[in-house]
């Protein structure tokens, strides 16, 4: 009886996971029978490092890797999908996960040494601390001051327009879980996010579901800036093969920090694998010299923020924004102020 | 004497038991305290979350529209890492937030009174603020539940945290109280002890009643001692006072009928009267000498009890008891012979005097007329030695250790007036000042030697 229950499950599940709109998928093989599945937003190219360097510690150990959206992830893992571990940047969705039971719970000598804000209840555990940049084409603002706060960008976005109509990149906040953590903590901290808001809406912004494509964008040209881009991610792509034709800002008056997080779902089933792949993740994250890894370490944009208390907190304040009724207030105030000409 | 247990072990081990006591009481107590202290914390939390979620309820356009403020969950963050679950509710209609919740199904005071609840949720023990609210829907005003929840790991951590210190704190005020209660114990009975050992520090003859401040619990203790202390000089006393008047009693009227005697003797013509009364005499000295030995030896008894050592010259002593039988040797034309060492011993002189005239009186009365009796004093070894030696017969057969026994006297003593209490009365004075009286034959026979040793001071 109790393998029927089983089997209906699994077949269950694994309609489920196909049902996933999966952006990116590898299967890294090892020598035995045992394959740690990991779920995550992290594109493939940046978390192949940490892959291959757990691997060679685990050789026996298969990794099944698959790249999702935050919002995605949260529905697979909401939903009972079988994942060993899920890393999500989506910090308030990966809080809700923790907090609703979705999570068990993992402690080892490695999470113990974490600082206080960058773990949660031995259930959520932060490796890395990444802010929010604005990356601009160093073509097209060729003569113009570069903008050091959010108010000298909306001085030079409403002086030139004509550069920046229909040039100006930032996240889809009703697709992209990390950009509406990004819109709603910018919100609540600076009054100037709406009247930015207001001018890009002015400019016909053009929407991205994810960072990558908007780096792309601007390294093309397309893009004049990126408003709202995961540091890591410009950095890592500017490192590979920008020329010089892409630049980084760090916004002086304030800086989200988000935390990139990790938690074993309560589905997992090779636990053990999960925690020591966490443990590896958490190490580098408490790393001091920046080594050659393509995500920064938890002390290191800590340390670069000016203005603000750190990195976003690991709290229940994160689900504020995730309640469907906040939300759509949210949603509605933010398509009217970037979709005018829609 | 029976112990029954060390007055001061009970007292340390009854404070002890009050302060074990005390301690588990106080623990239990501040656990309790903490405990209540982290609830009415976290409630006093959660009902300002709660209300804060509450104020933000309006109607627009006959809607119910409410915003859950960053502030409302932060301040929970804040506290501790608990799982926070919410819940608002327009009716029996779930606006927004975590449908099974399980809300007091109770209808709820209005009026914006937080209303708490303890529940299980998600495996987990929850405290739940809710409250109430009309707002106005279409045209009705509804009520509007906002229920705040959070999990109690917090408060058992939390708990745990100070439940554990007092623990520390109880364990340290247990330690400080026994040894304190030692330190009590030992300083309410210091007045006894002093009380003791001022006793046992007492000469044996000082009877004097104890002046000295007592708390009043060991004032009865020594007013009864006192008291016996008193009976016991009194009938020291008049043990004493028999002893003089019995002296005087017998040896006067001895006397009086020796002195009628020896003029009767000179009187009488007859040679066989003279005989008897001769006899008579004799009677009459032994009589008056044994009852001199006897209440000699009693003094020596109640004077040995009760010792008082004065520091004297020996030769002091040995010549004054020398030069008081010097009369009873010449009697006898025997010589006594002196030979001293300068030294000085601490004892009752009375005493001493009387065990060397019992000794010195015994070689005497055993010496052949017309010889010597040689007293000759040492010292070594820590000790001084008098020995005293005759020319007589020596001490007999029998053992010599029976000699010194009351009314024991040697195997060749015929024909010779003695009671048999000499040798006893040294030996008691010796033995009562620390030192011991030898007696031994001097070779071939002919003459005894007796000494007396003391301690030398």
């Amino acid at each position: 009886m109790r393998h029927t229950c089983f089997a209906i499950l699994l077949i269950c599940l694994s309609t489920f996971v196909s049902a996933l709109e999966v952006e990116d998928h590898r299967l890294f093989p090892g020598t035995g029978g045992q394959t740690l599945k990991v779920i995550s937003t992290a594109d493939l190219e940046v978390f192949e490092p940490y892959l291959k360097a757990f691997q060679s510690q685990h050789p026996s150990l298969s990794i099944d890797y698959t790249v999702v959206s935050s919002s995605e992830l949260h529905r697979a893992i909401t939903g009972g999908a079988v994942f060993d571990l899920a890393l999500s940047s989506a910090m308030d969705l990966q809080f809700q996960l923790a907090n609703d039971g979705f999570a068990q719970s993992h402690q080892s000598e490695a999470t113990v040494a974490l600082p206080d804000w960058a773990r949660w209840r031995d259930l959520i555990f932060a490796f890395t601390a990444e802010p929010a940049v604005v990356v601009l084409s160093t073509e097209r603002f060729q003569g113009l001051e570069l903008p050091t706060t959010r108010q000298e960008l909306i001085n030079v976005l409403r002086e030139y327009p004509e550069r920046f109509d229909g040039a100006v990149g930032t996240y889809d906040v009703r697709d992209s879980g990390l950009g509406y953590l990004f819109a709603t903590q910018e919100a609540r901290s600076t009054d100037a996010y709406w009247r930015l808001s207001e001018v890009m809406g002015r400019l016909n912004p053009q929407l991205y579901c994810c960072s990558g494509q908007m780096i792309d964008d601007v390294a093309d040209g397309r893009l004049s800036l990126a408003y709202n881009v995961l540091g890591s991610y410009a950095a890592e792509r500017l490192a590979r093969n920008s020329e010089g034709r892409v630049q980084i800002l760090g916004m002086q008056d304030f800086t989200n920090v988000i935390l990139r997080t990790a938690i074993i779902p309560t589905t997992a089933q090779e636990k053990d694998a999960a925690g020591d792949l966490i443990d590896m993740l958490v190490r580098l994250g408490q790393r001091d010299a920046p080594e050659d890894w393509p995500l920064p370490p938890l002390g290191q944009s800590g340390r670069d923020t000016l203005a603000g208390f750190g990195p976003i907190r690991l709290g229940p304040a994160l689900m504020v924004y995730l309640d469907p009724l906040n939300r759509r207030t949210f949603l509605a105030e933010w398509e009217n102020a970037l979709e005018q000409r829609q | 004497m029976t112990s029954t247990g060390s007055i001061g072990r009970r007292l340390t081990l009854l404070l002890a038991g009050v302060a074990a006591l005390l301690s588990v009481l106080s623990w239990w107590m501040v656990t309790g305290l903490a405990r209540q202290a982290a609830e009415r914390t976290q409630d006093n939390v959660l009902a300002a979350s709660v209300t804060t979620i509450a104020e933000t309820l309006r109607s627009e356009q006959g809607e119910v529209r409410l915003e859950l403020p960053y502030s409302a969950f932060s301040m929970l963050g804040a506290i501790s890492e608990d799982r926070v679950f919410y819940r608002v509710a327009k009716g029996a209609t779930v606006l927004t937030g975590y449908e099974d919740l399980p809300v007091p199904t109770a209808s709820l005071p209005s009026g914006g009174r937080v209303v708490f609840d303890t529940g299980q949720y998600s495996g987990e023990e929850i405290r739940m603020a809710t409250v109430s609210r009309l707002v106005l829907s279409g045209t009705e005003p509804v009520p509007v539940t906002v229920t705040v929840a959070q999990t109690r790991g917090g408060i058992a951590s939390i708990s745990a945290d100070l439940s554990q210190q007092a623990a520390y704190l109880a364990i340290a005020f247990f330690l400080v109280a026994v040894s304190l209660s030692a330190f009590a114990a030992r300083t309410s009975l210091k007045p006894l002890n002093e009380i003791a050992a001022a006793v046992s520090r007492r000469g044996p003859s000082d009877l004097r009643p104890l002046r000295r401040s007592a708390p009043t619990e060991l004032a009865p203790l020594m007013m009864s001692l006192n008291r016996l202390m008193e009976r016991l000089g009194q009938s020291i006393r008049s043990a004493e006072d028999f002893i003089a008047e019995a002296a005087h009693r017998i040896r006067t009227p001895l006397a009086t009928v020796r002195a009628q005697a020896e003029i009767a003797l000179r009187s009488a013509e007859d040679d066989e009267q003279k005989q008897r009364l001769r006899q008579m005499i004799r009677a009459i000295d032994e009589s008056s000498r044994s009852a001199g030995q006897l209440l000699d030896h009693a003094t020596v008894i109640y004077r040995t009890d009760d010792l008082v050592r004065t520091p004297v010259l020996l030769s002091d002593l040995v010549g004054k008891t020398v030069a008081g039988l010097e009369p009873t040797a010449a009697m006898k034309d025997i010589r006594l012979s002196v030979e001293m060492v300068r030294a000085k011993v601490e004892v009752d002189p009375v005493l001493m005097d009387n065990a060397l005239r019992n000794v010195l009186d015994n070689a005497i009365k055993y010496s052949p007329s017309e010889t010597t009796v040689t007293i000759a004093a040492s010292e070594q070894g820590g000790e001084v030695r008098i020995a005293i030696k005759d020319q007589g017969d020596g001490l007999g057969d029998g053992p010599t250790e029976m000699l010194t026994q009351r009314f024991q006297r040697g195997t060749n003593t015929q024909g010779i007036v003695g009671s048999g209490l000499g040798l006893t009365i040294a030996k008691d004075v010796l033995v009562a000042h620390g030192g011991r009286l030898e007696l031994e034959s001097l070779q071939g026979g002919k003459g005894t030697c007796a000494t007396l040793v003391l301690p030398s001071s």
